[in-house]
């Protein structure tokens, strides 16, 4: 299992073992990270699971698609490597992959 | 100090309260009360992904079990709380146990309203709201079987699509002139029906269902205009109703809801509520409503969990809803109900456009296909009370929030 490695908005470091095939904002909220709130369940409509990619792993997402991409612009502090965490699935190669919650999940 | 809190009603908003309560440092006993067997979980995705098979129930619940042992929360699943007393702070569960509270949530939710007409007592008659409710219709969606929604709303509608995806045969009957009615504009309507034919459905609108036929099962719909439709698998969506029976039956003020005011607090002084069952005061928009939705569930349940710990925080949001159908993603924010204008965004050929909804200038609601950036946009808009101009607004080129 791929280990992903958190950043709560505190600071705070938790790394996790992720199973294959969920979401990465499953795996945040199934291990009750903070800040990762994913109000719709994963349907890319709410933007409240919004995360940062690590450099490293960001070459190995597939790119935002037009809804997320619209969801993400009014986001909290969005930036180049904002994504929503529903919209990314956990793969073998994700292993190792750093990710920072903002410190909120409102509207800009 | 408030050592004991019950809650009864273990969907979204019973999820999110006990949630809500622990990392807000209640140290107190935690009971959670459910009637549905599973752990929490999802709805959404019920009439979605779940019905497709796309989703293993394992990926429903909102939490693992370890979430609620590790909080010490009482689960009791599969347990229907039947009485409620608010003089001495009981609750009465199914097979005799009592539980005293010193503060309890109702989160109810809301159930599928009944159809009424000669022939609803034959077997078969499928409603979907629960995981149950979804393997039994999931029992009958083989390729070529031929499916019979009563109601065009968002559940049939969304049923009705992933039903097309299941290969099949899909009948829609709406009793309005136009699908979603009571939620969307015209045009939208218009675009969804135009998918949903695109997409091999048989919509007919302006059908009145006047019975059900069959020997043991329902075999055919009948309608007023003659017409009758043969089915292997008859599924109803035709809106809900707040449940509120164990708050009415306990002299728990009630109207269409369990009424509460925006700290989500109901007519006793020990007993909240949050979700689906609510009727409550929306500050934004100046009136009572009830919703069903889920980030009103969401919310609702958060400000409830933090009042019973007396923090004093009002509920205040401008509700929002989405629904995804074939490959089309609709988003709704705020309540439209009052406007005097409106306008639409975009080329609804375009598969992609929104509509605005005015009252004197300022955004009441609006409803986006396929257009993430305009909803978002208006959901700050709509919050801020920002005035629009309506002709920059009718101009696509301009930015929604720009279109001052």
């Amino acid at each position: 299992m791929p280990r992903i490695v958190f950043i709560e908005p505190d600071g705070k470091r938790r790394e996790i073992q992720a199973p294959l095939g969920v979401t990465l904002m499953e795996v945040a909220r199934q291990n009750n990270i903070r800040g990762v709130v994913a109000q719709c369940g994963g349907a890319c409509a709410c933007a409240t699971c919004h995360v940062y990619i690590g450099a490293s792993g960001l070459p190995k997402l597939e790119p935002r698609e037009e809804m997320e991409e619209g969801m993400l612009e009014l986001a909290w502090e969005p930036r180049g490597n904002s994504r929503l965490s529903c919209q990314i699935h956990i793969s073998a190669d994700l292993d190792g992959l750093e990710v920072t919650v903002p410190a909120h999940q409102r509207l800009a | 100090m408030t050592s004991t809190i019950v809650i009864v009603g273990a969907g979204q908003a019973g999820a999110q309260a006990v949630d809500t309560l622990r990392r807000e440092g209640f140290a107190g006993r935690l009971v959670l009360i459910g009637d549905e067997p599973e752990l929490p979980y999802q709805r959404p995705p019920l009439s979605k992904k779940y019905l497709a098979g796309e989703l293993a129930v394992d990926r429903l619940p909102f939490r693992h079990r370890s979430f609620y042992d590790e909080h010490r929360v009482e689960l009791k699943l599969g347990v229907r709380a039947e009485r409620l007393d608010p003089r001495t702070h009981r609750v009465a569960l199914a097979g005799g146990e009592e539980l005293t509270y010193d503060r309890l949530l109702l989160c109810l939710g809301a159930e599928a309203r009944r159809l009424a007409c000669p022939g609803v007592e034959l077997g078969g008659v499928h409603y979907l709201r629960g995981i149950a409710d979804v393997a039994a219709i999931q029992a009958k969606t083989k390729p070529g079987a031929r499916v019979v929604i009563i109601g065009g709303g968002y559940i049939g509608l969304e049923t009705a699509a992933t039903c097309r995806k299941l290969g099949c045969e899909v009948t829609v009957l709406e009793m309005a002139d136009r699908v979603m009615n009571r939620v969307v504009a015209p045009s939208v309507s218009q675009f969804f029906s135009q998918e949903h034919r695109a997409h091999g459905v048989n919509l007919i609108c302006d059908a009145r269902v006047v019975g059900l036929e069959g020997r043991e099962s329902v075999q055919r719909v009948l309608c007023a205009d003659g017409n009758h439709h043969q089915t292997d698998l008859l599924i109803v969506g035709v809106g809900c109703v707040a449940t509120t029976r164990l708050a009415s039956d306990a002299g728990v003020a009630c109207d269409n809801g369990i009424l509460v005011d925006e700290y989500c607090r109901t007519s006793d002084a020990a007993i909240f509520a949050a979700g689906d069952c609510t009727n409550h005061p929306s500050p934004h928009f100046g009136r009572r409503i009830r919703l069903e939705s889920v980030d009103n569930a969401f919310e609702q349940a958060k400000t409830a969990a933090l009042n019973m710990l007396d923090r004093n925080v009002a509920h205040d949001r401008v509700p929002w809803f989405w629904s995804d159908q074939f490959d089309n993603k609709l988003l709704i924010i705020g309540l439209s109900q009052g406007h005097d204008r409106t306008v639409v965004r975009g080329d609804p050929a375009t598969r992609s456009f929104s509509v605005c909804y005015l009252q004197d200038g300022e955004l009441l609601a609006l409803e986006a296909v396929n257009h993430s950036k305009d909803y978002m946009a208006a959901r700050k808009v709509i919050s801020e009370r920002v005035r629009l101009d309506p002709a920059k607004l009718a101009d696509p080129s301009v930015a929604l929030k720009d279109a001052v």
